[in-house]
């Protein structure tokens, strides 16, 4: 397989793009990863994308890792290795610069009010994840039923959330989706 | 030895700062074990294992992370890293972190490649996929709940980014580009 060199630019910049908007996490980016990946470009079809995200959360590790796995799908391993860098590198050297910084401002009323502000955002992009997932992943009556019990076990009961993903990975398995 | 009763109970001395292969080793380790989230497994070897960091210094690392933009625990590594080791001490703790995750979805992305159409494998992700959809659905009604608690903007900031995001479907950088600036002028406002 030919890559050009076009895709992995493409890769590299809007991944650190969506990075320094993540704000609440990789999971937060989400919905736009998947407005680029499906909706603009046409990188991959639904449900190519919902099996990543599955992949990625089942998976040990990260959640962020979901981009190597976009990287792959599009550009084989140097278009892994170009979303992991660009998702994984200038935000991690930016808050480490800005550790040191935001330590010494501990106190500051306009560091209280930066942060109080940002919390709503991140928790909004959060549930803006859930509702495109939701989209994706819900395709079959079934499907609503598993993704509304695991949020109830998930919310109510402290069961490690791996057995809930493997009651579901049987149940697809047996065919009941 | 006659003062030891004096002593107050047991001073745990600090432990040394670790070297650059023990800091990769550590992350290493860590998502070794990461089944689950890697978060728990942070704290634990940070805190309770090695005692590189004490409680209150994780909290006070980890809510900056939360707070910044970026993969989180990705961006521990480094704020966490560069005060043992500076800049090449980050970098030990951020590769630790990410090489064996890569090499993971490296592979999962090569098998996804080659078997991804086969019948069961695509029965067993569209049960996974519904049930990550319903963990990330109760992940944000627990972070949602304290917001909706408070009086003030908050519970309207989060509705209208979720919705501008996730129903919607709006690019990201302008919704962030209109909503941030307004939220934080809310937030300054309702602490004057």
């Amino acid at each position: 397989m030919k890559i050009d060199d076009g895709v992995l630019l493409t890769l590299a910049i809007q991944f650190a793009v969506m990075a320094l908007l993540a704000f609440g996490g990789a999971n937060a980016v989400v919905p736009e990863m998947h407005r680029q990946a499906v909706e603009m470009r046409g990188w991959m079809d639904e449900r190519q994308f919902a099996d990543m995200f599955a992949i990625s959360q089942a998976a040990p590790g990260p959640n962020v890792m979901i981009v190597a796995l976009i990287g792959y799908h599009v550009a084989g391993f140097l278009g892994a290795l170009v979303t992991t860098l660009a998702m994984c590198g200038p935000t991690a050297v930016l808050a480490a610069v800005l550790s040191n910084f935001w330590d010494r401002f501990r106190d500051a009323p306009w560091r209280v009010a930066v942060q109080a502000g940002l919390v709503p955002i991140s928790v909004g992009l959060v549930g803006a994840s859930a509702i495109v997932l939701t989209g994706v992943a819900d395709r079959s009556p079934v499907a609503i039923a598993i993704t509304v019990a695991t949020a109830a076990a998930a919310y109510w009961t402290r069961w490690n959330p791996l057995w809930l993903i493997g009651i579901a990975s049987l149940a697809g398995l047996a065919g009941l989706i | 030895m006659s003062d030891l009763a004096a002593a107050p109970p047991s001073p745990v001395p600090p432990p040394p700062v670790p070297s650059h292969a023990e800091l990769f080793i550590a992350f290493f380790r860590i998502t070794l074990s990461g089944f689950g989230g890697t978060l728990p497994w942070t704290r634990r070897m940070f805190v309770e294992e090695k005692r590189w960091m004490t409680a209150d210094e994780f909290n006070d690392a980890f809510a900056l992370c939360q707070f910044l933009p970026g993969p989180n625990i990705v961006n521990l590594t480094m704020i966490f890293g560069t005060r043992m080791r500076g800049a090449t001490g980050a970098l030990a703790c951020w590769a630790g972190f990410l090489v064996l995750p890569f090499t993971l979805m490296v592979t999962v992305g090569a098998i996804y490649a080659r078997f991804g159409d086969v019948d069961a494998l695509r029965r067993v992700l569209v049960g996974i996929a519904a049930a990550a959809a319903g963990l990330l659905i109760s992940t944000v009604v627990k972070m949602a709940l304290p917001l909706v608690k408070t009086f003030g903007p908050a519970p309207f900031v989060f509705a209208a980014t979720a919705l501008a995001i996730g129903a919607m479907r709006w690019p990201l950088l302008p919704v962030l580009a209109v909503l941030v600036p307004i939220s934080i002028a809310l937030s300054f406002w309702v602490r004057r």
